[in-house]
């Protein structure tokens, strides 16, 4: 069974590491300098330049002390983003990261993982 | 049998094909192409013109506030709706509302009052949970989640699996094992509310549909009143199985409108596309492969035309809507797979809706009763054999 969570290590989020992202579709995390997700993005099939372009906007307009990424290169990419979202929910009190305000709750479904 | 449409049948697909391609097409353009789902305002808008056609909540009998629309008719419009991106899996992303579960419509007046005359003002959302790890083909014996009595309730145990919407719903139908040595006669629906103890949603099954998940769930001493059972014990495989043959023919009717749009967008490319000083179109191998669309969509098309009509009759449907299953799926699949080979690397990047349908048609052969069954299905009502 897949893992639901995303468990790779961080990578520090900066220029040079930004510039080696791959651009295919996908999903990522931003976490603070502790590690805590910030925020949890998708790029889709109308990302011009895939998961490196999803951060390099993040890195030109920084919020929420963002200080590491993560990402994952997924096809399946808008049910992945739904399904962190949903884990992160599951796993913290029914709250969303605190950058996600771009998400609304209301539409989102609720997992009870395991 | 009139093959001509009637002059409201005429009207109506006229304005359904008007509605999609001026106001759901365009959308598409600017929409992440494997999404399902409309921004609100949009869908908000949209929903208020399906009102004002007079054709919003399609699958809702008259005596509930839906529109009087016979089976025919129904499947043309089914036809229409899906011309466009999204279409197979999300036809007009919803803006013409839905029934939610036909099923209810048979409950009794309490469960009516709790489920049914919510869902149908949009407050409550249901799912339809059958399927099981074991199986979903065959629903009569894979089933082993299990209901036991206790007082005035009843306590479910299991899993099921390839459930969508039960993420996002209030309640569902749950099909539960209460009689362990009657094969499909032992099998009951309860209505379990989701939020209830033992009620759990324990992951999202991804797929090739990246639009839309399905879910897997586990029910942990779930208890469920007595009143909740919808119809009597042990006779829930009959409201199941009412589901899946009517389902066929609208699910057949969806593969021949993505199957007519991907066909019109090559016909439109191989004109206009030039290989080696000439058009696509005046090549022997382009022209053939537009040739086996047509007799693919035209064949799929009268098919479930046929078994529209038989349903709205009254008439026994099963084998027919089987055939129209059977093949507009596989009809589908090969003109999707024809027209991307005509359109090249176009065919295949995501700025073109063909890598979308490809995937998505692939499914529908396996949905809704795989083609292997509908044959088995079939078979047997040439043989006059029972299903058992």
């Amino acid at each position: 069974m897949p893992a639901i969570r995303m468990s790779k290590r961080w990578t520090p989020f900066n220029p040079e590491t930004v510039k080696r992202v791959p651009g295919q579709l996908g999903v990522y995390q931003l976490a603070n300098a502790a590690g805590e997700i910030v925020y949890v993005g998708v790029a889709g099939g109308r990302s011009l330049f895939g998961l490196r372009g999803e951060l390099q906007k993040w890195l030109a307009a920084p919020q929420a002390g963002a200080a590491q990424f993560r990402i994952e290169v997924n096809m399946s990419y808008r049910t992945r983003h739904l399904e962190l979202l949903m884990a992160y929910r599951a796993d913290h009190e029914g709250r969303l990261p605190a950058a996600n305000t771009d998400i609304d709750a209301s539409r989102l479904g609720r997992l009870s993982p395991a | 049998m009139d093959l001509q449409l009637t002059e409201e049948q005429t009207m109506v697909v006229d304005m359904v094909r008007r509605f999609v391609r001026r106001e759901i097409v365009p959308l598409e353009d600017k929409l992440d192409p494997d999404t399902d789902e409309l921004p609100e305002e949009d869908h908000g808008r949209l929903v208020a013109m399906v009102k004002d056609m007079g054709l919003y909540g399609l699958d809702i009998p008259p005596d509930y506030g839906g529109p009087d629309i016979d089976m025919v008719t129904r499947t043309l419009i089914a036809i229409e709706m899906s011309q466009h991106r999204a279409g197979l899996y999300a036809p007009c992303y919803g803006v013409f509302g839905g029934a939610g579960l036909a099923q209810l419509f048979e409950a009794n007046d309490d469960q009516k009052q709790r489920y049914l005359y919510p869902t149908l003002r949009g407050e409550k959302k249901v799912f339809f949970g059958l399927s099981e790890p074991s199986g979903g083909s065959d629903p009569a014996r894979a089933i082993q989640t299990r209901a036991v009595r206790d007082g005035q309730d009843w306590v479910i145990n299991g899993q099921k699996l390839w459930i969508s919407g039960a993420d996002k719903a209030d309640y569902g139908l749950l099909f539960a094992r209460t009689d362990s040595d009657k094969g499909r006669s032992g099998i009951t629906c309860f209505i379990v509310e989701t939020d209830w103890p033992g009620f759990h949603v324990r992951r999202i099954v991804h797929t090739l549909r990246s639009a839309r998940y399905a879910t897997e769930l586990q029910f942990t001493d779930l208890r469920v009143p007595d009143a909740n059972i919808l119809g009597e014990v042990n006779k829930g495989f009959a409201i199941a199985n009412d589901r899946l043959s009517r389902q066929r023919i609208p699910y057949a009717a969806v593969c021949i409108g993505v199957a007519i749009k991907a066909h019109e967008l090559a016909v439109e490319y191989a004109k206009i596309r030039h290989t080696f000083g000439a058009p696509l179109a005046s090549r022997q191998a382009i022209q053939w492969m537009l040739v086996d669309n047509e007799i693919d969509i035209e064949t799929s098309r009268w098919l479930t035309l046929v078994a529209a009509d038989k349903a709205r009759r009254g008439d026994p449907f099963r084998k027919e809507a089987g055939l129209a299953k059977l093949v507009a799926t596989e009809a589908g699949g090969r003109v999707v797979d024809r027209c991307m080979q005509i359109h090249g690397g176009l065919g295949v990047a995501k700025d073109m809706p063909f890598e979308r349908w490809f995937r998505e048609m692939r499914i529908r052969r396996i949905g809704e009763g795989p083609n292997e069954v509908q044959r088995h299905i079939i078979a047997r009502d040439i043989l006059g054999m029972s299903l058992r």
